[in-house]
């Protein structure tokens, strides 16, 4: 990772270390300037000036560095490589390759690398699309390479001057060749810098219209995320958040994917990294991993790291966004990302906030899902950036402040249960507890895209699921029997919602990806055995007989099946042969 | 090697050192008292002014007489093939009477975060011959499985069952077990190695003992000296490394200590806010490399606080590890051994490591399967207080006769007794036939038609 502006690098001397933060004297530092600390030149940042002291977060362990060694003000931000090499790539928190790092010093974790986030060797062809005498604005599209099987937009940087093009190559060129010279002899290569810790600048933030269709029934279908929006999934552990994340890694239709392992499990990276390329875009038919960039620190790595890992990912997916791109970002775990906040705070001795978090937790969870949005962006182009934020409450007790403070900020909820993960109802969120806000800005999409009666469909559905929560509040006193028949029928009706559609298996070939029209069609075959079961009730049918009806048993099976449409058909035929004959006998 | 005199604060196992020269983040010291015994310890906090050092054993003799030596590095394990068969203390030293052991190389203890790029996928079935876990909750090869218990459940059989038991079907692959203790008790140390002796597996073990009645401070180190040498094993030496771990509450109580002696801003009920990613580094130090053979296997055990898995021991724990075993006080009152609750209970690599090629196609679909059915019917029990049999439906009253069966057929099982995964699967459907097959919703038809008892091509004959 290179860095942003130059000044004069200064040097100081280090004072103190406890841990991850260091003391430095003697150093002519401003506010999150990368350092260079020790013999080994760590690298680090500077996080508070407090008269001589400099205090500063280090990126790599501190073990055996002394006070008296030397530290080394770059001048420069923390900073992220943006340009072709980016997708497939996998980072650390602080942009480091992980593939690199493995070729530099083996299968564990040393110190004292740096690594520059993408390739300054490998050549790229680049096709210009301005041309000599063009005008060009901050944030135009220069021209454009084929990084996988995403075109990659070169961009003029969005912070600096518009300009007039003089020349313009065309050919194969690293990233750092010039390849746009403008009147005012300003050269520009593919490459740019950008620190993390600013929000690319976009024309104009606009109002999300359009869902991030996932697969996932419960979330396509219940409680869906616009592109551009931002979502949070809470849960204890082991109840789905990483599966759910990873799922929406896969299937949603995002055009680039940002997926940020931040301070979890080091197996789960390796997961993603075996699985990803053997798994086909559903739309494209292309692997998966061609659109999706990784960052991994995992929970053994720096904390300075984890707390940088964030930034590094949204200031990629902003870049992605730029070129007018769909990109979805998952953030697994946001809590561990608050709990690097929490720790650096403590060794500072800063005042304490709710359960040791910083004050200004509030402010920086805000700050960051605020960088989703569906934008126009500089060059005109629409582009989005949804956030999808996993959140570790500590015993699964969500009234703890990470989650309360996501919650204020974010427009969609989906709470995970343990109760539902121990009996293995997965996805494990809890229907009654979630919502989406995006219900109404979507309503049209679906009315157009899925069937102008989708939306009364959903809200059945709900209805029944609602209803069933009341019911079972009495049953849990009095036993089913007691029900009157048409309340017994509702209780079978939520039972086929909850197994049928709402449970999908992630770990099946066919199950793990449901598009819209199978959503509807599933859902709609339930409301159509209601519809039947009601009729039959007040026909004088038995609810037990209702409940014996053969043909719906052989819903769940759908769901496995990837040609669903006859077998479906033949259901629906054999469902309404049974009822007849039963209202028929009645 | 100098050594100061420089102490002028000792605060529970802390020392605070005024010094003159440089001394590093996390060096190793050593304190020196009147009669010439040397305490280790090792820096928390440097600066040119102050030095802080925690001691791993009691600071009981340290006084401002005491000697400080700062040894210029960080605190390194000796390691070799020879410490297979070996007793060692929770602070390394042989203890079993044995000669010094004669290292092949010094590693550093902290041990480096694996590269997850490096990482090889666990994707190799253990078998343990116990049907909650092989079946439910299977373990893989690399894997962190802990074992959730509380006071006075039979958690060391469980854990002495699945290192006795444990085997990859079909592998003859050189094995070991690294055994560390924290804080338990002689008695509960005489009953593994007893069952180590017994079994012969002391040949290919290591142990780290650190009893109730040894610092506490030692703690710290003593699984980290364990991982290092299992580390070795594994990825230097090619073996599969099954490394049990105990108590984990004992060593999170000795962290606990150490954040207040420091005056540290506590985090929930008292434990430091950095429990997380401390724990983490113990735990993540599990797993397998690619293009190496070896592989750690972690079984930590806990004893939860007041039997509350929200407890922040068991909490962080099940947030870091892939997983986790639930002992029950329930079922162990009921007189079930193992008395494994999989409800709370979840092996997140299982999927990596069953189906067609590994254990069965149709293990995932029993599995859940028995999962749903009786997770309902253990519901139903408590509608059943209430309102009786009588007053449940057909299928309920099935799904709560599952729950007993799934009790008393597939978890209860014998202390030596050793299923085949086929067995625990053939079981699986047995008790699962019991239940009308138009409620086996979790299982497609193909494999119904092909495991299920009464379809299975010998019943059809019939
Ligand atoms: N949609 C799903 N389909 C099938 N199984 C699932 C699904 N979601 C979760 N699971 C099961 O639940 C387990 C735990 O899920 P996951 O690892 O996502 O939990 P988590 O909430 O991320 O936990 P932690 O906070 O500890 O990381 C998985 O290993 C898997 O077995
Ligand atoms: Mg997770």
């Amino acid at each position: 990772m290179k860095t942003e502006k130059t000044k004069e690098a200064k040097k100081g001397v280090l004072k103190r270390i406890a841990g991850p933060v260091v003391t430095a004297v003697n150093l002519d530092a401003h506010m999150y300037d990368v350092v260079k600390v020790g013999k080994e030149a760590l690298m680090g940042e500077v996080i508070k000036i407090q008269g001589d002291n400099t205090i500063i977060q280090v990126y790599e362990d501190t073990s055996g560095i002394r006070p008296g060694e030397p530290v080394i003000n770059t001048g420069l931000s923390l900073s992220v490589e943006l340009g072709p090499g980016l997708l497939t790539s996998i980072y650390d928190g602080i942009q480091r390759p992980l593939a690199v790092l493995v070729e530099k010093m083996g299968n564990f974790i040393e110190r004292g690398v740096t690594a520059p986030g993408l390739s300054h060797t490998k050549k790229w062809t680049f096709k210009p699309l301005v041309k000599a005498g063009d005008k060009i604005e901050p944030g135009s599209i220069l021209g454009e390479v084929q990084e996988t099987n995403i075109v990659h937009r070169v961009m003029l940087p969005p912070n600096v001057k518009a300009g007039v093009v003089k020349t313009i190559r065309s050919g194969d060129f690293t990233i750092d060749e010039i390849i746009c010279i403008l009147e005012d002899g300003r050269e520009y290569p593919m490459i740019q810098r950008w620190p993390v810790r600013v929000p690319r600048p976009v024309r104009e933030k606009k109002n999300p219209t359009i869902p991030l269709i996932t697969g996932q029934r419960i979330l396509d279908g219940l409680f869906p995320i616009a592109k551009g929006g931002t979502a949070a999934i809470p849960g204890p552990f082991g109840s789905g958040k990483t599966v759910t994340q990873q799922q929406l890694a896969k299937w949603s239709d995002a055009e680039i994917v940002v997926y940020i392992g931040c301070g979890e499990r080091g197996n789960e990276m390796t997961e993603v990294l075996t699985e990803f390329p053997s798994l086909e875009d559903p739309k494209s038919g292309k692997p998966l991993m061609e659109r999706t960039v990784l960052i991994a620190n995992t929970s053994n790595m720096p904390v300075a790291a984890r707390e940088a890992s964030v930034y590094t990912g949204i200031t990629i997916a902003e870049y992605f966004r730029d070129m007018g791109y769909d990109v979805s970002l998952m953030a697994d775990s946001t809590s561990r990302w608050a709990e690097a906040m929490r720790e650096i705070s403590s060794r500072l001795e800063e005042m304490p906030g709710e359960e040791g978090y910083p004050a200004y937790l509030a402010a920086r969870l805000s700050e960051f899902y605020e960088r989703a949005g569906l934008v126009e962006t500089l060059n005109g182009a629409s582009g989005s950036v949804s956030v999808i934020g996993a959140v570790s409450p500590p015993g699964g007790d969500f009234s703890e402040p990470v989650t309360q403070n996501t919650l204020r900020i974010v427009k969609v909820f989906w709470a995970l249960d343990a109760k539902l993960s121990q009996r293995r109802h997965f996805p494990a969120i809890n229907w009654l507890n979630s919502y989406s806000l995006y219900l109404d800005a979507l309503h049209d999409w679906y009315d157009k895209e899925v069937s102008p009666d989708w939306n009364k469909i959903r809200s059945w559905a709900m209805e029944v699921l609602q209803k069933e929560a009341e019911l079972q509040e009495i049953v849990q006193l009095v036993g089913s029997d007691a029900l009157p028949e048409s309340e017994q029928v509702t209780i079978e009706v939520a039972r086929m919602i909850r197994e049928i559609f709402l449970q999908q298996n992630a770990y099946d070939a066919v199950d793990t990806f449901c598009d819209m029209k199978k959503q509807y069609d599933m859902l709609k075959a339930i409301k159509l055995f209601a519809d039947f079961a009601y009729a039959a009730q007040i026909a004088g049918v038995s609810p037990s007989q209702i409940i014996a009806v053969k043909a719906k048993n052989e819903l769940p099976q759908i769901k496995f099946i990837k040609d669903y449409k006859p077998e479906l058909a033949k259901i629906e035929k054999e469902m309404d042969a049974e009822f007849n004959t039963l209202r028929s006998a009645a | 090697m100098k050594e100061y005199r420089t102490i002028t604060k000792i605060a529970g196992p802390l020392v605070f050192v005024e010094k003159t020269e440089p001394i590093a983040y996390q060096e190793l010291v050593n304190v020196v008292l009147s009669d010439g015994t040397i305490k280790r310890g090792q820096v928390l906090d440097t600066s040119d002014e102050l030095v802080v050092v925690q001691i791993f054993e009691t600071t009981t003799g340290i006084g401002r007489d005491s000697g400080v030596r700062f040894t210029g590095e960080t605190i390194k394990m000796p390691v070799g093939h020879e410490m297979l068969g070996r007793i060692l203390s929770g602070g390394g030293k042989p203890i079993d009477g044995g000669p010094e052991i004669v290292p092949e190389k010094r590693l550093d203890i902290t041990g480096a975060a694996i590269n997850p790029y490096a990482r090889g996928m666990p994707a190799d079935f253990i078998q343990t011959g116990i049907s909650t876990i092989d079946g439910t909750n299977t373990l893989v090869r690399g894997q962190k499985l802990p074992i959730f218990s509380a006071a006075g459940l039979p958690h060391n059989n469980v854990a002495l069952q699945i290192a006795r038991q444990a085997k990859v079907p079909g592998s003859t692959e050189n094995f070991a077990v690294v055994f560390a203790a924290m804080g338990i008790t002689k008695e509960e140390a005489n009953y593994f190695m007893q069952d180590f002796e017994r079994t012969g597996a002391l040949e290919r073990a290591v142990v780290f003992l650190n009893l109730a009645d040894d610092p506490a401070v030692e703690r710290i180190i003593t699984p980290r000296l364990a991982l290092t040498t299992a580390e070795y094993l594994a990825f230097e030496l090619g073996m599969h490394v099954l490394v049990i771990l105990t108590d984990m509450t004992n060593y999170c109580e000795a962290l606990r200590q150490i954040g207040a002696a420091r005056e540290e801003v506590p985090g929930r009920r008292g434990y430091p806010g950095y429990m997380y990613t401390d724990l983490a580094c113990i735990y993540e130090r599990a797993g397998m490399i690619k293009g190496k053979k070896g592989s750690v296997t972690q079984i930590p055990i806990l004893t939860m606080p007041g039997d509350d898995i929200t407890h922040p021991i068991p909490d962080l724990t099940g947030y870091i590890t892939e997983g986790q075993i639930v002992v029950s006080r329930e079922l162990h009152r009921k007189g079930i051994y193992p008395p494994i609750n999989v409800l709370p209970s979840l092996s997140r690599l299982m999927n990596l490591g069953i189906g067609k090629g590994h254990t069965r196609e149709d293990h995932k679909k029993v599995s859940d399967q028995m999962y749903a059915g009786y997770a309902e019917g253990n519901d139903l029990r408590g509608l059943v207080a209430i309102v009786g049999k009588d007053a449940l439906s057909e299928r309920d009253r099935l799904l709560l006769e599952f729950a007993d069966l799934f009790e008393n057929r597939f978890v209860r099982q014998g202390y030596d007794e050793d299923r085949t995964i086929e067995d625990t699967l053939n079981l699986g459907w047995e008790i699962l036939s019991t239940l009308p097959v138009e409620q086996l919703t979790r299982i497609d038809r193909d494999l119904i038609n092909k495991y299920h008892p009464k379809f299975r091509a010998g019943a059809k004959k019939e």
